[in-house]
């Protein structure tokens, strides 16, 4: 099916009106794919979120009549009996970030049109990711057992400490573990020849997510790991 | 670069073949805002029951057995959500928001229909939730709308337990419905308008609905996020939103979290939940003004500007319902200043309604007679918001029926209004038959009298300070007793009001059942969802081509043309040209 452009259509007012009508342009006011304006908006939508939970985070801390924990105590590491303070978190991060990385790969590879590539890129980004949720179930698991942090309480001091941790690292977790799904599902559908003549913006479209999920996790880090 | 919309792909464009494909688990956008609008009425309907159970229990008090302080206080509460929620905010934008978008933008459907169908049925769910909590122990949750914590969650308010979870869920099930089907409106206006459909041409309907869609995106995360707090308080007895409390004299679990946290929250979704039913209001009534007054809309851009800016302040100005929550002077003055900023854009509007009628031809039919309306109300409305925008006026009004009386007329009332003339000017288009006339004007007369008969004794009531959200008065020295009439006659008028929905509904299943064939066009509406190649419009809308739009949706008696409309499918002709169109 062929799609005409308006060819007459010329936009060359000055100034802000010409801003205006560029931006009230025929058709489509953005070049590029519903489904990537689409994701872009759900973006924005997902930052309020989880920007809301970080100014939550903050007030509760603020108003916490018991003392705040030590964090990179709490998040410290025992290893062959040296004391390692944030060791795993910083792996963690490390990884995530990694995936950025692979994941821009896949991009670049989709568009050039290497299919085998892509597919190698995404799925590799996915397992990264994975072995980031795995790592987040240790941390989890060692708070619970060995540091008695609880969701309502914890013996270190203020229980918003445990409450707003587990709420909002759980809830980026979720994000990642969706991720993982989607971009498994994704490399399937690219390797299957679902996409074959309809053009692979899927790709930098679950890479727009994916870059997303890593940038909160930066904040979170930041926010969490570091104040 | 053009890209194509899935809808314009004809192999994506499955044409439904079975009745369930084609009614049930439809794709097609008016299928799945006609699902969305009759779900919104249905539970609109149990919230309109809801509100006659409280104006019998307060217009005569100590005479209904069934109805106890407990059971008053779960009524005020879901009242209050269905309505906002449930009805006005589903039925604007799932449903007309649906209907209106792909057929104004001249679009063969949403850009994504699956996540369109599907955001129906969550919403669905997140309904039927909500309709669960009147069945299980304790009955649904009586915490006022605003759910404030910590009451609640704590025992003795009513429906501490299931009632309040319940609404918690159902709530973010609802974000969740509103999210998918409100990316699809926004990205389908931005992204998949027919040729020649600039952002200026579009209709003012699809302004108020989209700017309205980007401000749900930008406020629901703020309940979505307070919701799961709290329902983690609830289960897991964290403290987000707890301060150590004493309840029956025993030390509860809870310490230090922050009330006033819910409160923010709250109201940085509230007040924009606000403008999200008022805004499509806004365009909807916009365009129907227009077209029965035979004049092109007063003054397009500066209603399209004032729709984006009204949209744009809504998100600074939430602690305006929190004057009396303790905040520090600074705020309140800050809160109060934006508030009447908004005053300015907002009576743009108003006065640009008002000066399209002037010198219109207008034609009293019963849209026409309900958006006119709108002007009363909504006028009404906003002039009392003027009052409760300032702090020192707010502070002895806060909490009292002048406020009851203030949002019902503002956003109770006059989306109401809309809604009506919205039904009844589409309905032809969506049934091809055309609903009986004279029960419509009934309709009207009933309804437009009768609120001003319930809430203008209401602001009197406000006045002597009758206090919100009581179950009964009681016998208070400031309250004359006289006070207790003005109540009975209310409630009168609230009962006929309640009964008078019923001739819309006999009228409605009347002209489905048995009505006569509406005329293709029949107001003579320039705008494209009366130019389909078929009305009621088919799967796919356009037939073989879409449409290309050539000017703007308000071309109405022109000088010179042959009729006293020109659709905005018609080319420009060069007469047109010459006078510099
Ligand atoms: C015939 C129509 C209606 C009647 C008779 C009615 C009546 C009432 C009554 C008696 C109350 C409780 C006042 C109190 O005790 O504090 C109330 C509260 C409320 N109503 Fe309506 N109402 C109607 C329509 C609507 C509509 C269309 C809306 C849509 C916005 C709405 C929204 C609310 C809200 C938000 C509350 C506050 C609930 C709360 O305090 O938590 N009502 N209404
Ligand atoms: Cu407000």
């Amino acid at each position: 099916m062929s799609i005409e452009t308006d060819k007459n259509a010329t936009y060359t007012e000055p100034g802000v009106a010409g801003v205006v009508s560029d931006w009230a342009a025929d058709k489509q006011a953005f070049d590029m794919p519903w489904g990537k304006l689409m994701m872009w908006i759900f973006l924005l939508s997902d930052t309020f979120i989880f920007s809301v939970f970080l100014t939550s985070y903050m007030t509760v801390r603020i108003s916490a009549t018991d003392a705040w924990p030590n964090a990179s105590e709490v998040f410290a590491l025992e290893i062959a009996g040296v004391h390692l303070p944030l060791l795993l978190i910083a792996i963690m991060t490390f990884i995530l970030i990694t995936s950025s990385g692979t994941m821009a790969m896949a991009v670049n590879c989709a568009y050039r049109g290497d299919k085998k590539k892509a597919v190698t890129f995404i799925v590799l980004t996915a397992l990264f990711g994975a072995s980031f949720v795995g790592m987040q179930a240790f941390e989890w698991t060692k708070l619970i057992t060995e540091e008695g942090i609880r969701p309502w309480g914890n013996p270190l001091g203020a229980a918003q400490f445990g409450s707003s941790f587990f709420m909002i690292t759980g809830f980026h977790g979720l994000h990642v573990t969706g991720g993982v799904i989607y971009l498994l599902w994704v490399a399937r559908r690219v390797s299957t020849g679902y996409y074959d003549g309809k053009g692979l913006e899927i790709v930098e479209i679950a890479g727009l997510y994916w870059h997303f999920v890593d940038l909160v996790w930066v904040f979170i880090f930041a926010f969490f790991y570091l104040w | 670069m053009q890209h194509v919309a899935l809808a314009d792909r004809p192999d994506e464009l499955h044409d439904p073949q079975t009745f369930i494909t084609k009614y049930v688990w439809s794709q097609d956008h008016k299928v799945i805002a006609i699902q969305y609008g009759s779900t919104a009425i249905f539970v609109g309907l149990i919230a309109l029951v809801l509100s006659g159970l409280m104006r019998l229990q307060l217009g005569f008090p100590d005479t209904f057995d069934f109805i106890d302080p407990n059971s008053y206080l779960q009524f005020v509460t879901m009242h209050g959500m269905i309505m906002v929620i449930y009805l006005l905010t589903a039925l604007l934008l799932g449903g007309f928001g649906n209907y209106l978008i792909p057929l104004m933008c001249g679009a063969r459907d949403m850009v994504f229909p699956f996540m369109n169908m599907l955001s129906y049925w969550v919403y669905l769910l997140s309904v039927i939730i909500l309709l669960a909590s009147f069945f299980v122990p304790g009955g649904p949750t009586g915490a006022g709308w605003t759910l404030y914590p910590p009451q609640a969650i704590l025992d003795g308010t009513p429906g501490y337990d299931w009632g309040i979870i319940l609404m918690l869920v159902s709530l973010a099930v609802f974000i969740v419905a509103f999210t998918m089907g409100g990316l699809n409106y926004v990205t389908t206006v931005l992204q998949a308008r027919t040729h020649g459909m600039t952002l200026m041409r579009m209709p003012l309907s699809v302004w108020g609905i989209f700017v309205a869609t980007i401000l749900g995106i930008l406020a629901f995360p703020a309940l979505l996020v307070s919701a799961i707090m709290m329902l983690l308080d609830k289960t897991l007895h964290t403290s987000f939103f707890m301060p150590a409390v004493v309840s029956l004299g025993e030390n509860l679990s809870y310490e230090g979290g922050s009330p006033i946290l819910f409160q923010h929250l709250f109201w940085f979704f509230g007040h924009p939940e606000v403008y999200i039913v008022a805004l499509p209001a806004f365009g909807m009534v916009s365009d129907v003004l227009s077209v029965h007054a035979r004049k092109n809309i007063f003054g397009y851009r500066m209603m399209v500007w004032a729709i984006v800016i009204i949209g744009a302040l809504s998100f600074v100005v939430w602690a305006h319902h929190m004057y009396v929550s303790g905040m520090h002077p600074a705020f309140g003055f800050f809160f109060a200043t934006t508030t009447l900023i908004i005053a300015v854009p907002t009576a743009i509007k108003v006065y640009n309604w008002v000066l399209t009628l002037w010198r219109g031809n207008i034609h009293l039919t019963v849209p026409m007679l309900f958006a006119i309306g709108f002007i009363f109300t909504f006028t009404h409305g906003g002039l009392t918001g003027l009052f409760l925008g300032n702090v020192t006026i707010d502070l002895p009004l806060s909490d009292t029926y002048f406020v009851v009386a203030h949002f019902h007329m503002v956003m109770g009332v006059s989306p109401i209004m809309v809604l009506f003339a919205a039904i009844y000017h589409w309905f032809p288009l969506m049934t091809g038959k055309m609903f009986d006339e004279r029960l419509g004007k009934w309709h009207f007369w009933c309804t437009f009298l009768g609120t001003y008969a319930i809430y203008l004794p209401m602001h009197y009531l406000g006045f002597l300070g009758v206090p919100r959200r009581y179950f009964a008065m009681g016998t208070t020295d400031f309250i004359p007793e006289s006070a207790q009439s003005l109540n009975a006659g209310i409630t009168v008028a609230a009962l006929l009001v309640g009964l008078s929905q019923l001739i819309f509904l006999y009228n409605i299943f009347k002209t489905l059942r048995s009505g006569e064939k509406s005329p293709r066009n029949p107001w003579g509406a320039a705008s494209l969802e009366w130019q389909t190649a078929d009305v009621p419009p088919h799967h796919g809308n356009w037939g073989k081509e879409l449409p290309q739009v050539h000017r703007w949706a308000y071309d109405y008696s022109v000088p010179g043309a042959a009729e006293d409309f020109i659709p905005q499918n018609h080319p420009v002709t060069e007469d047109e040209q010459t006078e510099g169109h």
